[in-house]
């Protein structure tokens, strides 16, 4: 399909289409990342360096990326989808062999120039690719059980991946994903209740698995999946960092303890306090009131990318732009409830506030595809 | 594929239709979070406020400064002294090797605590100082605080300790301190946090563990904040606490310290005591040890040593070690009998040398025997039948009962280690304890001071004084604490009749003033100052009839452990009494030979508040006390001369 098949009769041209960008969206992910560089600041204990300065650039970076996305019509990007996915995949399995290991994961690539984290990039493709591949498929197909297992295999090939690195965060998150998108695009309600009884099923043999020779998870993903369950018995060993968290969160309080007053951050009980459990700073230095701020700010993202996903009436956009919002959503959702105690912590960080370079580029160019979809919509 | 309207139209209905399910799932995924927060940050908030705190809060005790220890003139007898130590930071030295070598040629350090500071620090946070090197001198620290600069991570710091001045003299009273152990705190029933500070002094024994409580004082409290790590970031406050009581105790240090002296070379205990209110002015017991090895932490060798010793000297015999009496115990049956009125101060008993009770044979000591003897002549030449028939007379409890009102068989409540209650024996008592009917012959030997009778030197000191007053004296060991006076011991009257005491006393006045008394010898003979006494010899082995027969075996011929116990009891002056006191030397020989003498000293040095002169001596041994006060002056540690007064 190309952009005549879209049935335009105006597609904003040049310097023009920054007028037509969604920019209530551009204004919150600033607003998100302006909280991101406040608790850098305060983390590093009041010093821009290490972390605030460079999360700065890199987003000044990432700001004009997905300016430069949004400006590429979507018909584009559309038709650059299968080689995007499988360019990917390649990465992912490049990763496998000559990936740097850290931290006991093999996650990164090293490309010479930066080091990219190929699971983070495959978040935004595989939505893109599912999108096209639905946009693609006549409704009838849709739930056809060839053209179901399909996209499932699109889907299970990089979690299977990303699992063996292994990154359990990543995996969970590329899998809901891609459902959703699956789920978006029409397909029958009985195949999701087969997978979630066959999920049920699954969870329980992965801790039948626990402690035999085919054990399915590793054993720090099992003391993580324990801790979770009873953190308190073991409150100086793995549970420790979960306590902490929630003595951090909770004793933000209604108004928080001040900007650099957090106790638990400034004397190092909280972990990674600059990654995966910032929010605990947040909530503790700005108390209740900065925490559900962060969190209306996330909903209003997500709000704003559904308003102009139902209101496009071209299906591969609207597709990509809810994929999109799911992602995002299923990013802070798991790390919210990861540093409350609802879920367990598997290493997801907290999108655009956490301190890290792909996952923040990668989620500014995804939202420049959301503001290309906006932009080249059908009018 | 071609797509039409139709199915463009189809396809955004379910998009939407779908788009909805989820956007309404993610709604009530945020709204589950946004109840999270709540209720942790709203609802727990105060709970977690807390838990953060005591994650970085930590109270640090601050311990106070032990109280010190006086004399009844002022002079410390416990004091607290600057202790310097060197303590080195880890992560500040750097090259450790390196920084220590330089401080070795610095000071002189114990390569074994080298070893140990070393081990201690590759075990702790590198930010935890370690003790390099405890009690160095001033010369030392002023060294290592010249070369700061080429010595990182090491600073020298101050801290008390507590120090004897007196070193033995006072060992048996004050007793000492020392770090306190699992086993003192599973001893005591003490909650204060300060027992919980490792290392901790507490008092182990004598006074300083009895006065633990006014000692110690109170702990002040430091909160700080610490880090995950458990380094300290700053002071949050600080709160003093109550450093401990002074005390001042009834003790003379310098008279103290001259009968250590006098006793030396002795097993030995003596107690000197002011009958103007129960003053213990000098409890001492020989040989006695070092109480600043224990608070350094003695050596194994030194604590072998101790306890090798046969003449014991940890044990604190003036108020621990219990004696049979022998003849001192004369005046308890002299004065239950003359009170029960068996017998008549002019009364007089033939003594044969012996008296045979029921077949048993009872010797006196001299074997010819006195002849026809009245009381004040048996006590003066210590008679024993004169004892052995008015015993019989009076019988058991009322000499047990006469006894104990004169301060034997019971326990003077005082804070030392281990005082002994002694044995004031009586019938109850031996059914009670060995279930055996009491015999007229134990009744005969307990008239002498032998058998089941045993005393202490404190009790045989109470017992002469409440004889020299008439009243219920009780010692009294401390004088203030904390400024306040403490009650005297000067008691009310014994109830005893004035004329049985005023017999007695003449009695004991010819035991050392009369040419016939036993302890003619160890008289005072300055006017003003006469010394009444009473001897005693106690034996610690049995006399078989054949040895009898052959001839009793002298104590020199003896090993020393079966020697006899030689015991002196006096007052004096014998017209206005001013202190009684007591002396026990341990298998010395006979009381007039070992102990009088020894007791006229200590008495003179008392009367006199220093040396006395020469003239308060018998003509004869003049020669002989200028050397011995000669020698013992050179002993006394200087400082103190001329402070002690009476």
């Amino acid at each position: 399909m190309s952009y005549l098949e879209y049935n335009t009769k105006f597609v904003p041209t040049g310097l023009r289409k920054l007028w037509y960008l969604n920019w209530p969206i551009i204004m919150l992910l600033i607003a998100v990342s302006g909280f991101g560089f406040l608790m850098l600041y305060s983390v590093a204990g009041g010093s821009p360096t290490p972390w605030m300065e460079p999360q700065m650039k890199r987003f000044g970076m990432g700001l004009v990326l997905m300016i430069f996305v949004a400006m590429v019509p979507i018909w584009f990007w559309r038709n650059m989808a299968f080689v995007a996915f499988g360019g990917s995949i390649l990465l992912l399995l490049a990763v496998q062999f000559f990936g740097e290991v850290n931290m006991g994961a093999q996650r990164w690539i090293n490309l010479g120039f930066m080091r990219l984290q190929p699971s983070e990039l495959t978040k935004v493709t595989l939505v893109l690719f599912l999108a096209a591949y639905y946009d693609w498929l006549p409704n009838k197909k849709v739930s056809h059980p060839f053209w179901v297992t399909l996209p499932i295999l699109f889907i299970l090939a990089p979690v299977a991946m990303v699992l063996n690195q292994p990154d359990l965060g990543t995996a969970l998150l590329l899998l809901m994903g891609g459902a959703t998108v699956m789920f978006l695009a029409g397909v029958h309600w009985a195949y999701f209740a087969t997978v979630i009884g066959g999920g049920v099923a699954a969870i329980a043999a992965v801790f039948q698995s626990r402690g035999t020779p085919w054990q399915l998870l590793k054993d720090y993903q099992y003391r993580r999946i324990d801790t979770f369950l009873d953190p308190s018995n073991d409150p100086l060993g793995a549970g420790y960092h979960i306590t902490q968290a929630k003595i951090a969160l909770g004793s933000g309080g209604w108004t928080g303890r001040g900007f650099m007053q957090g106790t638990q951050s400034r004397l190092n009980f909280l972990p990674e306090k600059h990654t995966d459990f910032i929010f605990t700073t947040l909530a503790e230095e700005f108390g209740f009131v900065g925490a559900f701020t962060l969190l209306v700010l996330y909903l209003l993202i997500v709000a704003f990318c559904v308003v102009t996903a139902l209101t496009n009436r071209d299906r591969f956009a609207s597709l990509l732009t809810l994929g999109i919002a799911m992602t995002f959503f299923l990013f802070f959702a798991v790390n919210m409830a990861m540093v409350t105690g609802l879920a367990p912590v598997v290493g997801v960080p907290l999108p655009l506030v956490s301190y890290g370079g792909s996952a923040m580029l990668v989620l500014l160019v995804a939202f420049g595809l959301v503001q290309s979809a906006h932009v080249h919509k059908p009018r | 594929m071609k797509r039409t309207p139709k199915d463009n139209i189809e396809s955004a209905r379910i998009v939407g239709r779908r788009a909805l399910v989820v956007g309404g799932v993610q709604l009530g995924i945020i709204g589950a979070l946004g109840l999270r927060l709540r209720a942790m940050q709203v609802e727990q908030a105060d709970e977690f406020r807390l838990l953060a705190e005591e994650n970085r809060i930590n109270i640090r005790l601050l311990p106070p400064a032990r109280g010190m220890i006086f004399d009844r003139n002022g002079i410390p007898i416990a004091d607290n002294e600057q202790n310097y130590r060197v303590v080195m930071v880890r992560e500040d030295a750097g090259d450790i090797g390196e920084v220590l070598a330089k401080l070795t040629e610095l000071v002189d350090i114990d390569p074994d605590n080298l070893t140990r500071a070393m081990e201690e620090m590759q075990r702790r946070s590198p930010f935890v100082p370690v003790t390099i090197a405890d009690r160095l001198s001033w010369e030392d620290v002023a060294r290592i605080n010249l070369n700061t600069p080429t010595l990182p991570g090491i600073s020298a710091e101050v801290g008390l300790s507590r120090v004897y001045p007196w070193g033995a003299d006072l060992a048996h009273v004050v007793g000492y301190v020392g770090p306190v152990s699992d086993y003192d705190l599973s001893r005591i029933d003490d909650d204060d946090p300060l027992l919980q500070i490792p290392k901790f002094q507490i008092g182990k024994t004598g006074s300083e563990n009895k006065l633990e409580h006014a000692l110690r004082g109170s702990a002040g409290t430091r909160r700080i904040e610490v880090n995950a790590a458990g380094r300290i970031m700053r002071e949050l406050d600080r709160k003093e606490g109550e450093p401990g009581k002074d005390v001042q105790l009834t003790l003379d240090s310098r008279l103290q310290s001259y009968v250590q002296a006098r006793l030396d070379g002795e097993s030995a205990g003596a107690v000197v005591i002011d009958l103007e209110n129960g003053d213990l002015r000098a409890i001492a017991s020989a040989p006695a040890f070092d109480p600043n090895l224990f608070v350094r932490g003695i050596s194994n060798t030194d604590w072998k040593a101790l306890n090798a010793d046969k003449y014991r000297p940890l044990a604190a015999k003036a108020v621990q070690g219990t004696y049979p009496p022998g003849s001192t115990f004369k005046m308890v049956t002299a004065m239950a009998a003359m009170e029960a009125g068996v017998v008549a101060a002019d009364e007089t008993v033939y003594c044969p040398g012996y008296t045979d009770v029921f077949n048993i044979r009872f010797h006196c000591w001299k074997r010819g025997g006195h002849g026809n003897i009245n009381l004040h002549e048996s006590l003066k030449q210590s008679c024993d039948c004169y004892y052995y028939e008015i015993a019989q007379r009076v019988g058991i409890d009322k000499m047990a009962e006469m006894a104990r009102k004169l301060g034997l068989g019971i326990k003077h409540d005082l804070p030392l280690s281990a005082v002994a209650r002694g044995l004031a024996p009586d019938k109850a008592w031996k059914r009670e304890v060995r279930d055996e009917d009491w015999r007229i012959g134990d009744t005969v030997n307990a008239s002498i001071g032998q058998g089941y009778v045993l005393a202490s030197p404190l009790q045989l000191a109470v017992m002469s004084a409440r004889i020299a007053t008439g009243r219920e004296v009780t010692p009294r060991l401390v004088r203030l604490i904390d400024g306040v006076e403490q009650p005297s011991g000067l008691g009310e009257s014994l109830g005893i009749n004035e004329n049985t005491l005023r017999r007695i006393r003449a009695s004991m006045n010819d035991v050392s003033n009369h040419r016939r008394g036993t302890a003619y010898g160890s008289r005072i003979t300055a006017d003003e100052y006469k010394m009444a006494g009473k001897t005693g010899t106690s034996q610690v082995r049995r006399i078989t009839p054949e040895e009898r027969a052959a001839g009793v075996t002298k104590n020199e011929d003896l090993p020393w452990e079966r020697r006899d116990h030689a015991l002196f009891v006096s007052f004096a002056p014998y017209d206005k009494p001013r202190y009684a006191l007591s002396v026990v030397v341990e298998h010395g020989g006979g009381g007039s030979r070992a102990a009088a003498p020894i007791a006229r000293d200590i008495m003179l040095q008392a009367l006199y508040g220093g040396p006395p002169p020469l003239e308060a001596y018998p003509s004869g041994v003049r020669d002989k006390i200028a050397e011995q006060q000669r020698r013992i002056e050179a002993r006394i540690p200087p400082g103190s001369k001329g402070l002690g007064r009476a």
